[in-house]
């Protein structure tokens, strides 16, 4: 088997007296999409919080396509190709939607005073340049954004604000994505729309690896090739959506069935 | 997009003669007039929508406006060519704003909060009067050390402002200028609570406190030449900050600010764009403190304190945070109405801090609040 490109090993966070994850194995394979599942609390969140820097592990480790990123800070790891979303949205509402795109962008952007301050011929063509690109992706999500590249990221609905914290997480074409809750907020007919739009950005990019979380077991349904299931910090099941849904222990932990 | 240069001219000039008049007015009855005329004109501004036209005007030529407020400084200097002080209050303006620069840019853009703004406005003073009478430095140079040397002994603050959020940042910064103020008042070698005095500014030759004369009965304010070395610096601060706030370096600034949780996931390095923006807005605030102390040419503890912090950090909460242009009209209430309405003038602190408060309640933006990012601005389309 080649190697993954996410593999989290035996990854133990703490909070105070509460194990968020205990233990946690999960690998992603390259090009893969992974539903992560489990009840409120379970410590979906917390593992994109270790994966990202932005918690420290009590022990475990991870590896991104073969290197070490366990306790590296979130802009280093930023740095080896992981973008996210989270839970509650966190766009800069006050700028622009062109800003907070750049923000996506800014390992690649050239934040050298010479061009930034000087050559400004040089920094505006490269700021034509990045709102195409910009335009370009908004479009893929919704027809109506591009036009709205230069209002303020407030003026948007809930729907076009997770489309655009998703193109964020998507413009610098990172090789793992994570979608915390990506439809939190949403009706299930624009979460199904925002979900149409994902996959066909996955289907013109077969690399890019995708983790999602979600509590909507129809999206899990629709978007995963492999359903993760979390309880307490632990690995409850592992496998297709089908095999996973059936499975009489997930339904009982998740689902609430006995 | 094309927008006529004419809203945003015809506003420049009707601004500049109320400020002209303003700087003139030696009746106190002329003084009330002219404010209640700034008042009314905004109010009129706003009632028939003019202030989105003229800001649109303004920042399609952004270019134009800039020369023409710079042309009517000019002539708003040789206008009040034998008041000295009237001058000595537009200088003072002037080099508030550079000041202001510095702090909202750190302040308003960055994030880092700075309430030790007349501590490095001070180093950059006594820098200016050691340097001045110590050395030989062309008097230009002596200006950047000034700006140079507050953001270097800003250096020290740096770890424990990284180490800091919120109250806590501000609390090290208050203690910082208290200590600087302290440690000027007991060290000789700086002249104790005396101060020191300062030599002035001297260019190719020209001696910048020597009246200039025209012929036998004319005499202009020696204030002229500081005028246009006020300007000089103004300028090139201000065309610097809004460069920087119109580039991805301004949107790294922003981010850190508004988010350093959502800016870090995308490999922003906080801590460094932070150290950078600490550090330009010192050399700016030092700058300014170096340049005031050549044209007063006196430096002493006493004018910097906690309370001249206070003052800094009101002029930028006035016209906005992060807003360059909302400087102008901030630094002109905070400097020139306190020297121009005498029935204030004792309670100038008190009516700052309801000003700043009545602000933050009604009009958080400030007077001209800082608009959207617009990259374009300042470049050929
Ligand atoms: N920053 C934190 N401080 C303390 N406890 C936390 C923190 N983040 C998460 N937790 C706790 O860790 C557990 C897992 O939370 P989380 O990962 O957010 O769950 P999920 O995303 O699956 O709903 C919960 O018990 C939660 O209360
Ligand atoms: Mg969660």
């Amino acid at each position: 088997m080649t190697t993954p490109l996410l593999d989290a090993r035996g990854l133990v966070v703490r909070f105070g007296g509460v194990t968020a994850l205990d233990g946690l194995d999960l690998s992603v394979a390259a090009g893969e999409t992974v539903g992560l599942i489990g009840p409120n609390g379970s410590g979906k969140t917390t593992f994109f919080n270790a994966l990202t820097g932005f918690v420290r592990l009590a022990a475990g480790r991870a590896q991104l396509a073969g290197s070490d990123i366990t306790g590296l800070e979130p802009r280093r790891i930023a740095a080896h190709g992981i973008a996210r979303t989270f839970q509650r949205l966190r766009l800069l509402l006050e700028l622009s939607v062109f800003d907070n795109l750049m923000l996506g962008q800014h390992l690649v952007l050239d934040h050298g005073p010479w061009s930034n301050l000087f050559v400004r011929r040089r920094f505006t063509a490269e700021v034509r340049r990045q709102a195409e690109a910009a335009r370009a992706l908004l479009a893929a999500f919704s027809p109506g954004l591009p036009a709205r590249l230069f209002e303020p990221a407030r003026a948007l609905t809930m729907i076009d604000r997770r489309r655009v914290e998703i193109c964020r997480a998507l413009i610098r074409d990172p090789a793992l994505l994570l979608l915390d809750e990506p439809s939190a907020g949403m009706t299930p007919d624009e979460t199904a729309e925002l979900m149409t739009d994902l996959l066909a950005v996955k289907a013109q990019r077969p690399a890019l690896t995708v983790v999602i979380i979600e509590h909507d077991m129809a999206v899990i349904e629709r978007v995963s090739d492999r359903c993760v299931v979390l309880d307490y910090g632990r690995k409850l099941a592992e496998g297709p959506y089908a095999a996973v849904a059936a499975d009489p222990v997930v339904r009982r932990a998740y689902l609430g069935e006995d | 997009m094309t927008s006529s240069v004419w809203p945003a001219l015809a506003a420049l000039v009707v601004s500049a003669v109320g400020v002209l008049a303003l700087l003139l007015a030696e009746k106190q009855w002329a003084v009330i007039a002219i404010i209640i005329a700034a008042g009314a004109a905004m109010f009129l501004a706003r009632r028939f929508d003019w202030n989105e036209r003229i800001r649109r005007s303004g920042a399609a030529n952004s270019r134009k406006v800039f020369l023409a407020a710079m042309v009517l400084v000019v002539g708003a200097a040789f206008v009040m060519r034998e008041h000295n002080f009237a001058l000595l209050m537009l200088c003072t303006v002037m080099l508030m704003m550079v000041a202001g620069l510095g702090l909202t840019l750190q302040f308003g853009q960055a994030g880092v909060v700075n309430f030790a703004g007349a501590a490095f406005f001070g180093i950059g003073a006594y820098a200016a009067a050691v340097f001045a009478t110590k050395t030989a430095l062309p008097h230009l140079l002596v200006i950047l050390a000034g700006g140079f040397f507050a953001a270097l002994i800003g250096s020290v603050l740096v770890l424990p402002l990284l180490r800091t959020r919120g109250h806590y940042t501000a609390l090290i910064t208050i203690a910082f200028g208290i200590l600087f103020k302290t440690f000027l008042e007991v060290n000789d070698a700086l002249g104790g609570p005396q101060g020191l005095k300062v030599p002035g500014f001297v260019l190719f030759g020209h001696a910048f406190n020597d009246p200039i004369e025209i012929d036998e009965e004319t005499e202009w304010s020696f204030y002229l030449a500081y005028a246009g070395l006020s300007l000089l610096l103004v300028a090139a601060a201000y065309a610097f900050v809004r460069r920087l706030e119109r580039s991805w370096i301004g949107l790294a600034f922003d981010a850190v600010r508004i988010d350093e949780t959502a800016a870090s996931a995308f490999g922003v390095n906080v801590a460094a764009w932070k150290i950078a923006a600490f550090s330009i807005g010192n050399f700016l605030i030092g700058v300014a403190g170096a340049a005031y102390a050549m044209m007063t040419g006196f430096v002493a503890p006493t004018s910097f304190t906690f309370g001249d912090s206070l003052i800094l950090v009101s002029i930028v909460i006035l016209g906005g945070l992060g807003s360059a242009l909302g400087l102008i009209p901030a630094a002109l209430v905070v400097v020139v109405l306190p020297e121009k309405l005498q029935a204030i003038q004792e309670y100038r602190f008190l009516l700052f801090a309801l000003l700043v408060i009545v602000i933050l309640l009604v009009r958080p933006g400030g007077l001209l609040p800082r608009a959207l990012r617009d990259y374009r601005v300042g470049a050929p389309r």
